[in-house]
């Protein structure tokens, strides 16, 4: 008999909401063995979270096990009492989740948050410092003794998790749960945490159950994968072969919607899969995925699949897997739009932009002398992790903030006001915004028509049947059903409130549109539609968007021309794919590496050292000095290095000459420190 | 920190100053001619005006303002023209009373309240809970003096237990004054218990919803470490700003129950100056109930940012 | 066989249910079924009832004085006993509840509107203008509430429509500060901020987009207020400062009769006192119900 850590057993869970018992979890069975990882893998509502929490014997106060077993260590979970329980969450069980601030108590001191984990295993008290010691420094926290006596508002992003994480692996558990731990960090702190994780597997021999909606973390993390839709277990398999091979049309389809591989919009728009996920607790007849899925039959609708068998230990739960490769696809195959010309002046020019405001008597430097053009009919996309000032900048760039002064912005040649409301109704039509929390962007007790015809009368000036009528144009023009104009944004998914947030966008005709994260808060399947219709308004009418994000896939898509911002300073800009590829910045180059991609395969990979310095007191220099593994010498502390156009249409912030980047950057650099994060 | 606090003492010297602006203007538009009071409505105007002048009070507002506050805060509160005394004296006398009664009170029920809200956040939604909360809340919302008279009806009528007015005879033990003021500090407790317990449940069940402590519990942790080791840290925050702002009530509100116990408090002695239009008497009165209120709430949020550590060490790294 | 999927059809959304009317529909049943709701409702309706229908419902007229029979105890004449007037304390107690019902629900209505319009502008435009009138209402609401009630009221005299605005303004103040709060958190989404970028105007921005969304505090807050106003009211009387001497009116025949209670003579009090308690009560329970019903 097989060793597992864990076992589900049919596995079903629901939650009493409002007198109805809903459904989450189908039937779930899966194992985990001894030191294995495994990937939970599914978009939002599929029930990972739950499965987690129904592990940990922890869910909320109106859910319950229906039916099916757990086992842990080969004891049933389910049947144990409150006192066992508790034993196996000091001793066996771990769990880390998303938000690594609020997941510790912000009344209590590092050091002792971490000692109780110990002493609920009977260790005395200056035992249990000494270990919380070494277990801090397992972490790769370097001043473990000044941390211990810190509280968590204190810390960084990347350095609570850390505390969490040594927290969860202090008892040497049998299992370690993470449900999404590295969502909200920065690309380059996220790379940091996932290596940590591997290396202490590695050392402890635990098992990882590993939840995320990111497919390419779990091909970097996990040996297997599971693929959760609606509550019920799709796929299942080694992880590199679901991924490289899917056998489901779910699988199939998620895959198809992510931008990846150097994709880009001019070559293939994103597939996407048709229809909606099904509201938690629906009542399901058939195959879970049978109302969206491209190759369904009758049989499909009448019956449930089991898991079949599809070789090499893997599963699919579809009635035609052999054919799930042949998946039509649902969005259209034609190429979209043509590049923008290089001719002609730029649309939205901004000079020597910065930003300096006051944050508890000190001085933060959120933009440093960002120049920069946006050509007419262009995508330029903007990179940069927090602290980099792209927010800042947009939020500049619209006029909601005024920048410093000596800073000067420019609209079709005219200058534009620092503030929104002395700019003409001419300019503030041409430039607006998508934001990227569907929920607040809207108005939740407005109807859709009133918000679309509020923004047609506001900036258009338009009212009556004309308003009406061009209402129902643009609703249509982004694929929004007329039916749904009397109905209020709380009732819709976020895919169809980021649409109404697009079309109020667009009610102004405008020239130039700011998309800031549009589709971060969105599912992955919901993204790749949103990003299609951003793509195919933008060819149909001529618009220029400047695409703020930090999924670096997303934004390779999408854009024509890219910038990377460091600390409020503008280190890289260039065409998309010169910008991707070598030679670039250094700081591009750690970040592009810092990414997981979904064909898992190492690259090397560049650790950058240290935390993102503070704004309010930036390095000297070049601002990228402190962490740059390619610093070259006490230049780089002393001289800010200019922007410079160092190919045609290539500029950048370096004091490293074009050419021997190229040479250099064909090795990755040898390591700065050994292995060290400064606290 | 100290940031923080430099910044609230700053508002609260400019709140200071508003409100010495406030009381003197406010008390101004209460009618009545000083010198008319004191010379009685027979007196000859002639007369009337030499005293008005005499006492100043025909002078520009602005000045008799600046007048009153700069003597206030020199400790020279004036002379009350119905009793004919010094007002500090008058008020001295009550505001002791008042802090009799309000410290009694005030250590009855905050221990109470706190101790009612952290139960019924535990037993959430289960009749303990509905009971306290809704029991502390109809208890509250009735009138003082309702209160008050029900418990007079009871103790001091009907079973006779307890004394009627709250004044002690001079010279009685401290064990003494303090039967005398049951009443009165029950009447307070029963008022004021609600609110405070109310605020410290919803703090409770903030903090015991908070995913800080989902990991405490995760940890295996004993559900009594859990209580009182994270959650009860951060469920009093909110209670101490809220038994602050009592505390000025506390002080000069009661006029109602030292009315309805013959208790000689600042309440009182503010009803009082109010009805003989005794302006001196009248202003400094509130001003001081104002001041504590105002040093009340300085003090609370002295407290939390000592207990906050949030506030107490800024954001470091 | 495969199916094709029309890539250029709109995608639709089988009828969702309308959410918002589910969610009104949903507080009302919640409602319907609280015991605290239909208790307050209960209580509250009696002495609404009371309030109009007061003359014809009274078994005696309750200015008449019964000479020969002063300060009797309840009987069966006079189900609740007589006062110190000879007049019966059953019919008093009854036309007593127009007073207040009449003055407490305009002037909470009066303070809810100037607090909800503070509230609004100091939320919305921050700056100058919401520290110099945060720092004027910390200032008032220094010095307690019945106080400044109390003078202000002697200062003006007391009258029906004095007795309204007082306890309008009074109570301004603290309704703001709620509604600031609620404000504050709004203001910061982003449909704010898209109202800015099409050069919205102040006015609407506050009055049209982010006072439909605070409506659930204001409700509550005027629902609470409105127990608070009966409270003060009636204890304005109790001390002699009630709105007109010469109808039946709680506060004041409790005030007068006060000092009998050492002569045993407990009912002339102990009534009206009881129909303060339960129409106070009564209010409470209705604001309670009402807020636990939009926290759900």
């Amino acid at each position: 008999m097989t060793d597992f850590a864990i076992e589900l057993d049919d596995l079903q869970v629901v939650y009493r909401v409002r007198g109805k018992d809903r459904q989450v979890l189908r039937g779930v069975s899966l194992a985990i063995e001894r030191g294995e990882s495994y990937g939970l893998v599914g978009e939002s509502g599929c029930g990972k979270t739950t499965a987690a929490f129904a592990i940990m014997r922890s869910l909320p106060r109106n859910g319950r096990v229906l039916s099916g077993s757990i086992r842990v260590n080969g004891e049933d979970l389910l049947g144990m009492g409150q006192g066992e329980v508790r034993n196996l969450r000091a001793t066996t069980l771990s769990m880390v989740y998303q938000n690594p601030g609020s997941a510790l108590n912000p009344a209590i001191r590092i050091g002792p948050q971490l000692a109780e984990v110990f002493e609920l295993m009977g260790v005395s008290k200056e035992d249990a410092a000494k270990r919380v010691h070494g277990m801090l420094e397992k972490v790769q926290i370097s001043d473990p003794t000044r941390v211990m006596r810190r509280y968590p508002h204190q810390l960084s992003g990347g350095m609570q998790q850390r505390v969490v994480i040594a927290m969860a692996l202090a008892k040497d558990p049998t299992l370690l749960i993470l449900d999404e731990p590295t969502t909200g960090l920065d690309a380059t702190v996220e790379a940091e945490v996932l290596d940590l994780i591997a290396a202490l597997r590695q050392e402890f021999g635990t098992s990882v159950l590993f939840i995320s909606h990111n497919l390419a973390v779990i091909a970097k993390m996990c040996e297997r994968v599971g693929v959760l839709y609606a509550g019920r277990l799709v796929e299942e398999g080694v992880a590199g072969e679901v991924f490289r091979d899917p056998r489901h049309p779910y699988t199939v389809g998620l895959l198809r919607c992510i931008p990846r591989g150097g994709v880009r919009k001019d070559e293939t728009p994103l597939d996407t899969i048709p229809g909606f996920l099904p509201p938690i607790g629906a009542e399901i007849q058939g195959c879970v995925f049978a109302p969206r899925c491209g190759l369904v039959r009758d049989i499909c609708r009448e019956e449930e699949p089991p898991l079949y068998p599809v070789g090499n230990g893997r599963t699919s739960r579809c009635h035609f897997h052999q054919e799930a490769h042949l998946l039509p696809r649902n969005a259209p195959a034609e190429l979209v739009g043509t590049r923008p010309g290089n001719g002609g002046g730029p649309l939205l020019a901004v000079e020597n932009a910065g930003k300096t405001y006051r944050q508890e008597g000190q001085e933060v430097h959120a933009l440093s002398d960002v120049s920069l053009g946006i050509r007419p009919g262009e995508v330029l996309g903007l990179v940069g992790e927090s602290g980099s000032g792209k927010t800042t900048l947009a939020r500049v760039l619209l006029g909601l903030t005024a920048p410093d002064p000596g800073s000067q912005l420019e609209l079709e040649g005219a200058p534009l006001a620092a503030r929104v409301q002395q700019r003409s109704r001419e300019q503030v039509r041409s430039l607006q915004v998508i934001f990227q929390n569907p929920d607040s962007a809207l108005n939740r007790r407005f109807s859709v028509r009133r918000i679309i015809e509020r923004a047609l009368y506001k900036l258009r000036g338009l009212r009556g049947d004309e308003r009406s009528r061009r209402a129902r144009e643009l609703a249509s023009s982004v694929r929004f059903d007329e039916s749904l104009l009397a109905v209020r944004p709380s009732q819709l998914s976020g895919g169809l409130k980021q649409r109404v947030a697009i079309a109020r966008a667009f009610a102004g005709e405008p020239r130039i549109v700011l998309c800031d994260e549009p589709t971060s808060a969105l599912d992955v399947s919901v993204q790749a539609a949103i990003l299609n219709l951003l793509a195919e308004l933008q060819s149909g009418e001529g618009v220029t968007y400047l695409f703020i994000s930090h999924d670096l896939g997303v934004v390779r898509y999408i854009s024509d021309r890219i910038a990377v911002l460091y600390l409020g300073h503008l280190l890289e800009l260039g065409d998309a794919e010169t910008v991707f590829s070598t030679p670039h910045h250094p700081y591009t180059e750690a970040l592009l590496s810092a990414v997981p991609n979904i064909e898992g395969g190492e690259r090397p990979r560049i650790r950058l050292e240290g935390e993102i310095p503070s704004a309010a007191d930036p390095p000297s220099g070049c601002v990228f000095h402190t962490r740059c593994p390619r610093k070259i010498g006490p230049i780089c502390e002393q001289e800010e290095p200019p922007l410079e156009e160092v190919e045609a249409g290539h500029f950048m912030r370096c004091h490293i000459p074009l050419e021997e980047l190229r040479v250099l950057q064909a090795a990755p650099p040898a390591p700065r420190y050994q292995s060290k994060t400064t606290s | 920190m100290g940031r923080f606090l430099l910044k609230r003492l700053g508002l609260a010297t400019i709140t200071l100053f508003l409100l010495t602006v406030i009381v003197f203007f406010g008390s101004q538009v209460l009618p009545g001619d000083v010198a008319r009071r004191i010379l009685g409505p027979f007196a000859d105007q002639r007369a009337v005006d030499a005293l008005n002048h005499q006492l100043g009070t025909d002078r520009p507002l602005l000045t008799q303002y600046w007048d009153w506050v700069s003597h206030f805060f020199r400790g020279d509160l004036g002379t009350s023209l119905s009793y004919h005394a010094p007002v500090s004296d008058l008020v001295g006398n009550a505001l002791v009373h008042s802090l009799k009664l309000a410290a009694f009170a005030f250590v009855l029920v905050v221990p109470l309240a706190v101790l009612g809200g952290v139960v019924a956040a535990l037993k959430r939604d289960r009749p303990t809970d509905r009971i306290i909360t809704l029991g502390g809340l109809s208890l509250t919302v009735v009138p003082e003096f309702v209160t008050g008279i029900m418990l007079i009806l009871i103790f001091g009528l009907w079973l006779d237990v307890l004394p009627v007015s709250a004044n002690a005879p001079d010279g009685s033990s401290v064990l003494t004054q303090m039967r005398y003021l049951v009443l009165p500090a029950l009447t307070l407790v029963i008022l004021l218990f609600g609110y405070i317990a109310r605020i410290t449940r919803a703090g409770t069940i903030e903090a015991l919803d908070a995913d800080y402590t989902r990991t405490a519990v995760l940890k295996g942790l004993p559900r009594r470490t859990v209580i009182f080791r994270h959650v009860l840290r951060n469920s009093l925050l909110p209670t101490i700003a809220v038994v602050a702002t009592q505390t000025g009530y506390l002080i000069g509100g009661l006029v109602v129950i030292e009315t309805l116990f013959n208790y000689p408090g600042m309440g009182r002695l503010i009803f009082t100056a109010a009805n003989q239009k005794d302006f001196p008497l009248l202003a400094s009165a509130v001003l001081i109930v104002g001041i504590g209120f105002l040093l009340a709430t300085l003090l609370a949020d002295i407290a939390y940012s000592l207990l906050n550590p949030r506030i107490r060490y800024a954001a470091a790294e | 066989m495969t199916v094709v999927q029309d890539p250029t059809a709109p995608i639709t959304v089988p009828s969702a249910p309308d959410q918002a009317a589910i969610a009104r529909r949903e507080r009302l049943r919640f409602l319907r079924r609280s015991p605290t709701f239909l208790i307050g409702c209960a209580l509250v309706g009696i002495w609404v009832i009371c309030a109009i229908f007061g003359n014809l419902i009274a078994p005696h007229d309750p200015e008449f004085p019964d000479v020969l029979n002063k300060l009797v105890g309840p009987s069966g004449e006079h189900i609740f006993g007589t006062d110190r007037l000879g007049r019966d304390v059953l019919s008093r107690v009854i036309v007593g509840a127009r007073s207040v019902l009449v003055i407490a629900p305009i002037a909470t209505l009066l303070g809810t509107v100037l607090g909800t319009a503070i509230g609004l502008v100091t939320g919305y435009y921050r700056g100058l203008v919401d520290e110099a009138t945060m720092r004027v209402v910390d200032a008032v609401l220094a010095i307690p509430l019945i106080i400044t009630s109390l003078l202000a009221v002697v200062a003006l005299g007391p009258s029906r429509v004095t007795l309204i605005l007082v306890i309008g303004f009074v109570f301004a103040p603290i309704i703001a500060k709620t509604v600031r709060a609620a404000v504050l958190g709004e203001a910061q989404l982003e449909y704010v901020e898209a109202a800015r970028l099409r050069n919205e105007r102040g006015l609407y921005v506050m009055f049209a987009e982010i006072l439909p969304n605070v409506m659930g505090p204001v409700i509550v807050e005027f629902t609470v207020r409105l127990g608070y106003a009966i409270f003060t009211i009636a204890t304005l009387s109790f001390l002699g400062f009630g709105a007109d001497p010469s109808i039946p009116d709680w506060g004041q025949d409790i005030s007068q009769h006060y000092q009998f209670i050492s002569g045993d003579v407990w009912w002339p009090v102990l009534f009206p006192s009881l129909a303060i308690a339960t129409l106070i009560v009564g209010i409470n329970l209705v604001a309670d119900a009402i807020a636990q019903s939009f926290e759900r």
